[in-house]
C-alpha cells in the first residue's frame, strides 16, 4: 500500500503541477493582455472567463472524454486513460481561473506606471512584463487558487483518467474508491495526504513570492 | 504580444505530448510496449478483488498489462461502444445482448455467476423474510409502503431490481415516497439502507464484504449462500465481450480474444471458484463458462 501511496501522490503532483504550468504559461500573458489592451467584445470575453471559473469539473471531464474518445474528434491522439488526458482536463479548469484573476490583478496596477514606461520608450512586451511584476501578488493568488482547484478535483480526472491502478490513479480518485469500498479511515488518511501536499506546494509558492519581493 | 501568446501555447502542447507516454504506458497509436489490454468492468466486480487476484496470471502468460477501468455497467458498455476499451466484463444480460446485436461486440460468452439477495431492517416491517421469492417480498414491501432504496444508476443490480418489480406488476416511482432512488454505487446504497432502515437489493459479494458495518440490516431473501438461494430471478450471470474491431479500429482483438480464452479456461475457472472461500467461508463467484461446464460434465461421467 505504501509504495502505491507514493506513486499516487507523485502522479497527483505531476498531473496538477503540469496542468498548472501550462495554464500559467498560457493564462498569465492572456490575462495581462486583456487588462492592458481591451479587445472588441471585451465584456463578452470577461463574461466567458468568469463563467469558466465556475465550470463544474465533472462537466469538463465529460467534455474532454468526448473529445478524446476513440469515437471522438481527437481520439487519434490516444490520450484517453493516460495522464495526458488528465492534464488536459485540469488545464481547462485552471485556465479561466489564472486568466481572470491575472486580468483583475493587472488592471489594479497604477496606470501611471504604464504611461511612465511608454514615455521612457519601453516596448509593449516590456510594459506588459513590468505591469505583471507590479501585480505579482495578485498573479500569485491566481496561481494558488488554480492549483487548489485542480489538486482537489475528481470530477474531471475520473472519467478521462479511468482511475486505473498503477497508471492513472491519483489521490482524489483513490479517495472516492476507498470511500465507496467503505474504508473510511484510509480515505481520511489519503485526504490528509492531499491536504499536506497542497499545503507544502502553497508554502513553496509563497517562498517564491518572498524571493521575488526582495 | 501575439508572438508571446503563440509560443506560450506551443510549449505546453509539447509538454503535454510527453505525458501521454509518461503514465499509461501505451495506446495503440503510440506503441512503447504494444501489449496493453483495456478491460471495462463494473465497480462491484472490481471491488470484490477477483480481478486483482487472477489477472497477474494472464499478464505473465501473455506478457501483457491489463488496465482495468471500473465504472457503472452503463458506462462500461458505453466505453466499449465508443471503442475506448478492448473487452468488457459485465452482468446485465439484456444490455449485453443489445450491445452485440448493435455490432459493438464480437460474441458474448458466459464467465461466472453470483447472486443477488434482498436485505432489509431487522424489524422487517413488511414481513419480507417470510417470502419465498424476491418478487413476493417486493410485493409485500410495496403493499406496506416500507422504505426501499434503489441504486437508480442503470447498473446490473438496478436493471435486475427493475425486472423484479416489473414481474411483480409494480411500478414504483420517485413520487411514492417510500421508494428512494439515490443514483449511487452498491456500497453507498447499503450504507444508506442501514441509516434509513430500508430494504434494498444487493449482490452477495458486496454484502459479505460490508455486512460488519451494516448492523441494522439482515438478509431477507436468498439465504446465506448461493447454494441456499432458491430464487432463480436472483441469479446474476456475468458475460465477457471483446469489442468489435470492424466498428472500432484500434481495439486489441488479438489480446481480447486471448483474454476470453483464458478467463473461460478450466484452470482459471477453478481459480474463480476458489476465490473468497478463505475470507468469507464461501466463494464469491461460481464458474459458468462453456469450457468449465463441459469439463465438469466429463468428470461426472
Amino acid at each position: 500500500m505504501l509504495d502505491a501511496l507514493f506513486s499516487i501522490c507523485l502522479l497527483s503532483l505531476y498531473v496538477s503541477g503540469l496542468a498548472l504550468l501550462i495554464a500559467t504559461a498560457v493564462g498569465v500573458p492572456i490575462g495581462a493582455s486583456l487588462a492592458l489592451r481591451p479587445v472588441p467584445g471585451q465584456r463578452l470575453v470577461e463574461g466567458v472567463i468568469y463563467t469558466g471559473m465556475g465550470l463544474p469539473p465533472v462537466v469538463v471531464g465529460l467534455f474532454v472524454y468526448l473529445l478524446l474518445s476513440r469515437s471522438g474528434p481527437l481520439g487519434w491522439l490516444g490520450w484517453l486513460f493516460t495522464p495526458a488526458a488528465m492534464v488536459t482536463a485540469q488545464v481547462v479548469i485552471a485556465l479561466p481561473l489564472v486568466t481572470g484573476l491575472t486580468m483583475t490583478a493587472v488592471r489594479h496596477v497604477n496606470p501611471d506606471l504604464r504611461s511612465q514606461l511608454r514615455a521612457l520608450g519601453a516596448t509593449p512586451l516590456q510594459v506588459t512584463w513590468a505591469m505583471l511584476r507590479e501585480a505579482r501578488s495578485g498573479v500569485l493568488v491566481a496561481v494558488a487558487a488554480a492549483f487548489g482547484g485542480i489538486i482537489s478535483e475528481v470530477g474531471a480526472v475520473m472519467p478521462v483518467g479511468g482511475n486505473i491502478e498503477g497508471s492513472t490513479r491519483v489521490l482524489t480518485t483513490a479517495i472516492v474508491l476507498e470511500t465507496r469500498k467503505g474504508n473510511f479511515e484510509l480515505s481520511l488518511a489519503l485526504g490528509g495526504a492531499l491536504l499536506g501536499l497542497a499545503f507544502f506546494s502553497n508554502l513553496l509558492l509563497l517562498c517564491l513570492q518572498g524571493r521575488v519581493n526582495r | 504580444m501575439r508572438c508571446s501568446v503563440f509560443s506560450a501555447l506551443l510549449v505546453p502542447v509539447l509538454l503535454l505530448g510527453t505525458s501521454a507516454g509518461a503514465g499509461g504506458d501505451d495506446t495503440p497509436s503510440k506503441a512503447v510496449s504494444p501489449r496493453t489490454l483495456r478491460l471495462a468492468t463494473t465497480t462491484s466486480t472490481d471491488d470484490s478483488g477477483l480481478l486483482k487476484a487472477i489477472l497477474p496470471d494472464f499478464e505473465k502468460r501473455y506478457r501483457a498489462r491489463v488496465e482495468v477501468v471500473a465504472v457503472g455497467t452503463g458506462q462500461a458498455l458505453r466505453l466499449a461502444a465508443s471503442g475506448d476499451v478492448d473487452v468488457v466484463l459485465v452482468h446485465a444480460r439484456q444490455k449485453e445482448d443489445q450491445f452485440v446485436a448493435e455490432g459493438h461486440g464480437v460474441g458474448r460468452q458466459d464467465v461466472m455467476y453470483n447472486d443477488f439477495i434482498l436485505v432489509g431492517p431487522r424489524s422487517d416491517p413488511a414481513g419480507a423474510s417470510g417470502a419465498a421469492t424476491a418478487k413476493d417480498a417486493l410485493a409485500k414491501i410495496a403493499a406496506r409502503r416500507a422504505p426501499f432504496v434503489s441504486r437508480g444508476d442503470d447498473s446490473g443490480t438496478h436493471a435486475r431490481e427493475r425486472e423484479i418489480w416489473a414481474s411483480a406488476g409494480i411500478a414504483p416511482s420517485v413520487t411514492s415516497n417510500w421508494y428512494l432512488s439515490i443514483g449511487q454505487g452498491m456500497g453507498e446504497t447499503l450504507l444508506f439502507a442501514n441509516e434509513k432502515a430500508a430494504y434494498t437489493l444487493t449482490d452477495r459479494g458486496t454484502w459479505l464484504a460490508r455486512r460488519s458495518g451494516l448492523p441494522e440490516l439482515k438478509g431477507m431473501v436468498g439465504g446465506e449462500s448461493i447454494s441456499e438461494n432458491r430464487d432463480s430471478q436472483l441469479l446474476n450471470p456475468y458475460g465477457v465481450i471483446p469489442v468489435n474491431p470492424a466498428r472500432h479500429p484500434g481495439v486489441r482483438l488479438d489480446l481480447a480474444a486471448r483474454f476470453v480464452e483464458w478467463i473461460t479456461s478450466a484452470e482459471v475457472q477453478r481459480r474463480i471458484a476458489d476465490f473468497g472461500k478463505e475470507e468469507f467461508g464461501q466463494p464469491l463467484f461460481y464458474p459458468n463458462s462453456a469450457t468449465w461446464k463441459a469439463a465438469t460434465q466429463e468428470s461426472a461421467k
